[in-house]
Formats: C-alpha cells, sequence, structure tokens
C-alpha cells in the first residue's frame, strides 16, 4: 500500500481545537500520579508528550478524556470546561483519543469498528430500526461511503472486512485513528502510536499524522520514539514523577539538563 | 387429533413460550454481555402480572381486575420492565459474575414474594381459575390447543423478526462495542451504563411477555413454575443454540426443552417406582453434561454469531 495515495472522497470539516490543561491533579492513594499540570496544546499543533516510565503520562491521557476523574485543576477544549465530563461526552465535544495498547472491538471487522463511531445516528435507537427504516439505511449508506474513505485514508482498505482482533497491532493502532477521523474530532489524543509497529507501519502512521496535521488537525501524541517525537512535534511537554519538567520546541527540551537527568540520571527533585 | 400429535402442540407451546425468553436472554447476554441469572424472576413478574390483571374479583385477594387478555399481558409485561428498570437501577454496575449473584439473588426474592404475598399470589396454591382467552369459542381442547400454538408461534416469529431488524443495524453494533469492550465503546463517544440498563429492561419485557402466554395457556399460575432451575434451562437452550443468534435461541430453546422432557419420560418409564424422586435428577444432570460438552466441543452453539452485525456493513 502507498501510504501517500490519494484520500479519495474524505475531507475533514472541523476546526482545529485548543487543549488547556491547567494545574491537573490526579493521585492514586499518597502516590500524586499527575502533580499540577499545565500547558496548552496550540490548535494546528503536535504537541509532544515525553517522560520516562512512570512519569504519569497515561494518567494525564485518561484524565483529559474523562476515563479518570481529576482531584483538582481544569481542561478547557477550546475555552470550554471538559474536565467533569464523562469520557462519552468528551469525545463528542470533539476529543478523541487512542490507547497505548489497542482497543479494538475484536468481534467486529474493521469496517464495522469504523461505522460505529459517528454521533447520533438513528439507527442506534432500536425503534427507528422498526419505524424508520428507510432513514437508517440511507445514514447507513453515507456512513459506510465515509467510513470506506477514512479507511482508505488509513491504509487499512486491505483488512476493511477482516475482525479487528485478527490483524497486526500497528493496523490495529490505524484502526484505532480511523475510528478516532470518523467524528470529525478537533484534537487527537495518540497514545504511543509508534510502540511495537514495524517500521514501514510506523512510516505509513507518521505520514498520515502529518497529512492530518496539514489539513488543521491538532494532535497530542505519548511517544518513546525520540526520532518519531523530534521530527514530527512543534511542541513538547516532558514530565517525570507527575510533574512538567520542561516545555519548548524539540531544540530547547533536548537541550534542557533537568531532561536529560529524568532520562538517564533517575528520577528529579 | 392422535395423543402424540397432541402432545407434541402442548409441547411445542411450552418450547416456543421459553423461545421468547431465551430470545429476551440472547439480547441481554448473546448481544450485550449482561449476565442476568435471574431470568426466572421475570418471567414469574410477567405471569403474575398477567393473572392478577386478567382474574376475576376475588374477596380474599388484591386485583381481579377481568381486563381482556391482551391488555393483561401487557400491563405483566410493564411490569417485567419497571421491575428491571429497578434492578438494573440498582445493579448494572455490577460486572459478570456479581450480577450474575445479584440477579439470581433478586430471581429467588421474588419467588419468595410469590409464595409468600398471599393476598396478591395466592401464596403456595398460586391463582386457578384463570380465564383462557377465548376457550369458549373452540369446540375441544385439542382445537383450542392448536389455536393457542398459533397465537404462541405467531408472537414468536414476530418477537423475531422485530428483534434481527433491530440488531442488524447501528443498534446491534452499539450492544456489540459495549460486550466487546465497554472502555474503548465509552471512548467513542458511545454511553455503555444508558446502553446496557436500555437492553436489561427489554430483554426482560420479553421475558415478561412469555409469562403471560404461559399464564393464558396453563390457566393458573403457580410459584412452584418459576424455581430457579428454570433459569438453568433457558441458559442451556442460549448456549446449545448459540448465543448471539436469534435463530439460535429458538433452535436451543425447542431441542432442549425436547431433551427435558423426553429425558423426564424415559425416567418416569424406565425406573422403578421407588427411584422416580430421586430419578429427576437425571434431567438436570443431562442438561448440565449438554451444557458442558457444547462449551468444550461447540462453544459457538448450533448456530453460531453472524460477523458483521449491520446488515448495512456487508
Amino acid at each position: 500500500m502507498d501510504a501517500g495515495s490519494p484520500t479519495g472522497g474524505w475531507k475533514r470539516s472541523a476546526t482545529a481545537g485548543r487543549l488547556e490543561v491547567l494545574e491537573v491533579t490526579k493521585s492514586f492513594g499518597a502516590n500524586r500520579a499527575v502533580d499540577c499540570v499545565s500547558f496548552v496544546a496550540e490548535p494546528g499543533k503536535i504537541t509532544g508528550l515525553i517522560g520516562p516510565n512512570g512519569a504519569g503520562k497515561t494518567t494525564l491521557f485518561n484524565a483529559i478524556a474523562g476515563e479518570l476523574p481529576i482531584d483538582s485543576g481544569e481542561v478547557r477544549l477550546d475555552g470550554v470546561r471538559i474536565g467533569s465530563l464523562p469520557p462519552y461526552k468528551i469525545f463528542s465535544r470533539g476529543l478523541a483519543r487512542t490507547f497505548q495498547i489497542p482497543r479494538p472491538f475484536p468481534g467486529m471487522t474493521v469496517l464495522e469498528n469504523v461505522m460505529l463511531v459517528p454521533q447520533g445516528q438513528h439507527g442506534e435507537r432500536f425503534w427507528n430500526t422498526w419505524l424508520r427504516p428507510g432513514l437508517v439505511a440511507r445514514e447507513e449508506r453515507e456512513n459506510r461511503e465515509k467510513a470506506r474513505a477514512i479507511i482508505e485514508f488509513c491504509g487499512l482498505s486491505p483488512v476493511e472486512r477482516q475482525l479487528a482482533g485478527a490483524i497486526s497491532g500497528g493496523q490495529q493502532k490505524l484502526v484505532e485513528l480511523a475510528r478516532a477521523l470518523m467524528a470529525d474530532p478537533k484534537i487527537v489524543l495518540l497514545d504511543e502510536p509508534g510502540a511495537g509497529v514495524n517500521p514501514a507501519l510506523l512510516d505509513t502512521i507518521v505520514d498520515r499524522i502529518v497529512e492530518l496535521n496539514r489539513r488543521g488537525l491538532t494532535f497530542l501524541i505519548i511517544e518513546h520514539n525520540m526520532d518519531f517525537v523530534m521530527s514530527l512535534c512543534d511542541e513538547i511537554v516532558v514530565m517525570a514523577t507527575g510533574k512538567v519538567i520542561a516545555k519548548g520546541t524539540p531544540e530547547t527540551v533536548i537541550a534542557d539538563p533537568q531532561v536529560l537527568e529524568a532520562y538517564l540520571g533517575g528520577a528529579v527533585a | 387429533m392422535s395423543g402424540f400429535a397432541a402432545y407434541l402442540v402442548f409441547f411445542l407451546i411450552v418450547a416456543l413460550t421459553y423461545s421468547i425468553v431465551t430470545m429476551g436472554l440472547n439480547l441481554q447476554w448473546g448481544y450485550t454481555g449482561l449476565f442476568n441469572a435471574g431470568v426466572v424472576g421475570f418471567f414469574a413478574i410477567g405471569a403474575y402480572g398477567t393473572a392478577v390483571l386478567v382474574g376475576p374479583d376475588r374477596a380474599q385477594l388484591i386485583g381481579g381486575f377481568a381486563l381482556p387478555f391482551p391488555v393483561a399481558v401487557v400491563g405483566g409485561m410493564a411490569l417485567a420492565a419497571l421491575a428491571a428498570l429497578v434492578v438494573g437501577l440498582a445493579t448494572l454496575k455490577l460486572r459478570e459474575e456479581y450480577l450474575a449473584i445479584a440477579t439470581f439473588g433478586i430471581a429467588i426474592s421474588i419467588q419468595l414474594v410469590a409464595l409468600n404475598f398471599e393476598a396478591l399470589t395466592g401464596g403456595v396454591n398460586g391463582l386457578v381459575g384463570l380465564p383462557r382467552p377465548l376457550f369458549t369459542a373452540f369446540g375441544s381442547p385439542g382445537a383450542y390447543n392448536l389455536f393457542y400454538l398459533a397465537v404462541v408461534a405467531s408472537v414468536a416469529l414476530l418477537v423475531y423478526v422485530a428483534l434481527e431488524v433491530a440488531v442488524r443495524s447501528p443498534w446491534g453494533r452499539v450492544l456489540k462495542a459495549v460486550r466487546e469492550d465497554e472502555t474503548a465503546a465509552r471512548s467513542l463517544g458511545k454511553n455503555p451504563a444508558a446502553i446496557r440498563l436500555q437492553v436489561f429492561v427489554l430483554g426482560c419485557t420479553l421475558m415478561g411477555l412469555a409469562g403471560g402466554l404461559y399464564v393464558g395457556f396453563i390457566g393458573y399460575v403457580s410459584p412452584l413454575d418459576f424455581l430457579p432451575i428454570l433459569t438453568f434451562q433457558i441458559w442451556a437452550m442460549l448456549i446449545v443454540g448459540g448465543s448471539g443468534n436469534n435463530l439460535g435461541a429458538i433452535v436451543g430453546a425447542v431441542g432442549v426443552w425436547a431433551l427435558w422432557t423426553m429425558s423426564g419420560l424415559g425416567v418416569s418409564r424406565l425406573l422403578p417406582v421407588a427411584y422416580q424422586s430421586q430419578g429427576g435428577a437425571i434431567q438436570v444432570i443431562i442438561i448440565g453434561l449438554l451444557i458442558v460438552l457444547t462449551l468444550l466441543f461447540r462453544p459457538r452453539g448450533l448456530i453460531g454469531e453472524a460477523e458483521a452485525v449491520s446488515r448495512h456493513a456487508r
């Protein structure tokens, strides 16, 4: 599959979102997994979130996405507070996320995984399947067209009919990306999109992220692969032991002695 | 009608009634992954609800509204739905085996209420002498049973078609997503808690419908018809037939009920009188064995689940 292939009929139709994280704290017992973290993911930019294992990056992701209630602080999307909403409402506000370990619906086909996503489908109410079958069928046709276009964009057309549990881990990460795109999000949070992915597929993933960003989608990405981060990200936020220890462009961050210490010398104070 | 044909009609009425219960459970477990181990409780509520609404006025008893049978059945369904709503709100935060234990306990409680709330349920005697719909319009019990079989078969077919249309759609896709990965479904804008509650209520409403049909057929209601073994049998029907497939639920219901009645017949014919009461255990053993063998050798059941949920995603 040619990763740079044209994108079919699919056009992104949402604006870029601005995500503000303001003094967010999340503790598990005495352990402050996320400790007064503040940063901004600017609209239309790719912000990288890096840090050693246990820094609290995924916990922060879960807090932003509503999967974990935050103890204090605020999360805002385009100036609107989303910090206290459940995950499904945060998603409908335009914030989509993927998981560190992919969570496809394994017993559903790739196509069905993607077609699940659109919000407010009339066919999601069982009585409409009896009372308004024409409307449901029409929506499903449009839904399928869009899903196919996005699947093609993500290079998944060859496995469209396969069960999502039966494709490779890297392809599952692309399924998660495709699902996220299906809702026309304003911002996408990717948790280690490159982890455990073979180099060829990683190129596809990077290429798709760049292309989506070019079309105005904001990204916040957790990643350990430093080549990936340095080449892709406009801004980088570095976390260690729950705190933000550095922020800035890739060049300034990599030159920061605190960052080097966190990665090479263990925990910082 | 010959004795065998008459018996076959009787058998099919009961089996198809149970197939409606099994389709309700299939919606909950097969499609959405809700472990309802209190099936018999909601079947009982539908049955008693219908009985109280359809029954003649009696001095010692609450109820006796003498409503037309279809209205009474709808009332029984509404009561089952209401009970499911209350139970669902209280228990659906529980997962798998915890939900199973909670619903199992609730079904036992419902049966104990039926046994002891004499003013409403007639206690251990149950409610007898209930009118059977249109019974007087038929000349013989045999003809009436044929009519009732047609009614039950039509209702089962209607339920089957309605469920098939509903699950082969975006709705069915959401149910399956909730079953497969609730966290992922939540992260994609679906509200699993609301979906679980909706499906629980809908499935239990079907169980209530079956309860009403059962009462209309036998003309009385007794707490002995609502023992926990029935939940176990319904589960066997679903597992053997094929969880996640409505046709499988019907096939499983007829097949397992056939095995149950035939093994009962075998026990009563072949065992010496002295061992008859112990012999009943053989039936339970056979059903248990059938479940184990199905899970070992054909875990998807006789008819398995179809892969693509929505017929629009073919």
